[in-house]
């Protein structure tokens, strides 16, 4: 587990520094990922060691977002004051992002079907 | 002799560790909450952790700032969590070059839906400036938001309230509108849930089938990506405008 959650963070600091070397307008966390996806592609599999500890992060996930989320309270006023624009938008926005990316992929998935 | 509670409150709230262990408590409680109800999308244990947490932290007068010196040792771990998601999404690699394409066209198309009709409907409806910058981003990953808004001068503190808001109402509503909308292929679903609602929509997909959530996971970096681009090149449009 300690070797795996080393190599995580090993390719989260070579994100950060391509970041910021090649002024990519992503974060280091995500170049990461792509590069570690690249990794395993190039290695053709998954040491368990990092299947696990991967599996055990994630499993999680909405944990690590419990901080973030606790942030509310130092933003009351501006939240009360625009409570109606604020949660509209975030209601329907992400409905119907859920609802056009599902209908979409599902036709563009249909098409290639027919096409073979 | 004990010390008096009010004592004992001020020494345990200048160290880490309360906060800390009291995230980890609240969240596993909150997860219990969770998994005896089968896993129902409405108790989610993000929403359930975060208004406890708010109600103790009133309750007991706690900054915020107080609060996430303890806490943040848990969203640093949101970094290499990130990275992880290679790895289910390796696992998924076939399936990924059979529906290559699809995705391009689905992952586009969410994640321009994501933006325009999040500021589209705020601004409608009379939201300040600063507010349409901040929840713009609302729909991609907390760091990358977080990092758009930042370099854009708008609120990236806010924003991350709103992307996590967004994550709840997504791991909610994501079941319902699928299953009205007669959407059975777990990749579609995933993929879905991953543009709209990040890593928490992730956490949900995940709920439903390891296919799900990895393809949740790489709708949630691709979205992120392309976020990250078309966002700022938006805001520069728009403010070249007369």
């Amino acid at each position: 587990m300690l070797a795996a959650l080393t190599v995580l963070l090993v390719y989260q600091l070579v994100g950060e520094i391509a970041v910021v070397a090649f002024r990519l307008p992503v974060p280091g966390p995500v170049v990461g990922m792509a590069l570690l996806f690249v990794s395993l592609m190039i290695r053709g599999s998954v040491p368990d060691d990092l299947r696990d500890t991967a599996q055990g992060l994630l499993r999680h996930l909405s944990l690590l977002f419990v901080p973030a989320g606790v942030g509310v309270m130092a933003h009351l006023n501006r939240l009360t004051d625009e409570w109606l624009p604020i949660s509209v938008s975030l209601v329907f926005s992400t409905l119907l992002t859920i609802a056009v990316t599902a209908i979409v992929m599902r036709a563009l998935l249909a098409r290639r079907l027919k096409g073979q | 002799m004990a010390p008096p509670l009010a004592e004992l409150w001020v020494y345990l709230s200048a160290t880490p560790l309360l906060f800390l262990t009291l995230t980890l408590l609240v969240y596993q409680g909150a997860y219990l909450i969770y998994r005896r109800a089968g896993f129902h999308p409405l108790l989610n244990p993000v929403a359930i952790s975060v208004a406890l947490l708010v109600a103790l932290l009133s309750l007991t007068d706690t900054p915020y700032e107080s609060y996430f010196g303890g806490a943040q040792f848990v969203h640093f771990l949101l970094g290499p969590a990130t990275v992880a998601l290679a790895v289910p999404l390796y696992a998924q690699l076939g399936k990924l070059k059979h529906a290559f394409w699809p995705i391009c066209g689905a992952l586009l198309a969410g994640a321009v839906t994501a933006l325009v009709s999040a500021v589209g409907i705020a601004w409608a409806l009379g939201a300040s400036d600063l507010t349409l910058l901040s929840i713009a981003p609302k729909s991609v990953t907390t760091p990358i938001a977080m990092g758009i808004v930042e370099r854009l001068g708008g609120l990236p503190s806010l924003t991350a309230v709103l992307v996590v808001c967004t994550g709840i109402i997504g791991a909610v509503g994501a079941k319902y509108v699928l299953d009205a909308l007669r959407i059975a292929d777990q990749s579609v679903r995933g993929f879905a849930l991953g543009t709209a609602a990040h890593g928490i929509g992730t956490a949900r997909a995940f709920q439903e089938s390891d296919e799900a959530g990895a393809f949740s996971g790489l709708a949630m970096g691709l979205c992120g990506l392309v976020t990250a681009v078309l966002f700022p090149l938006g805001v520069w449009i728009v403010r070249a405008l007369p």
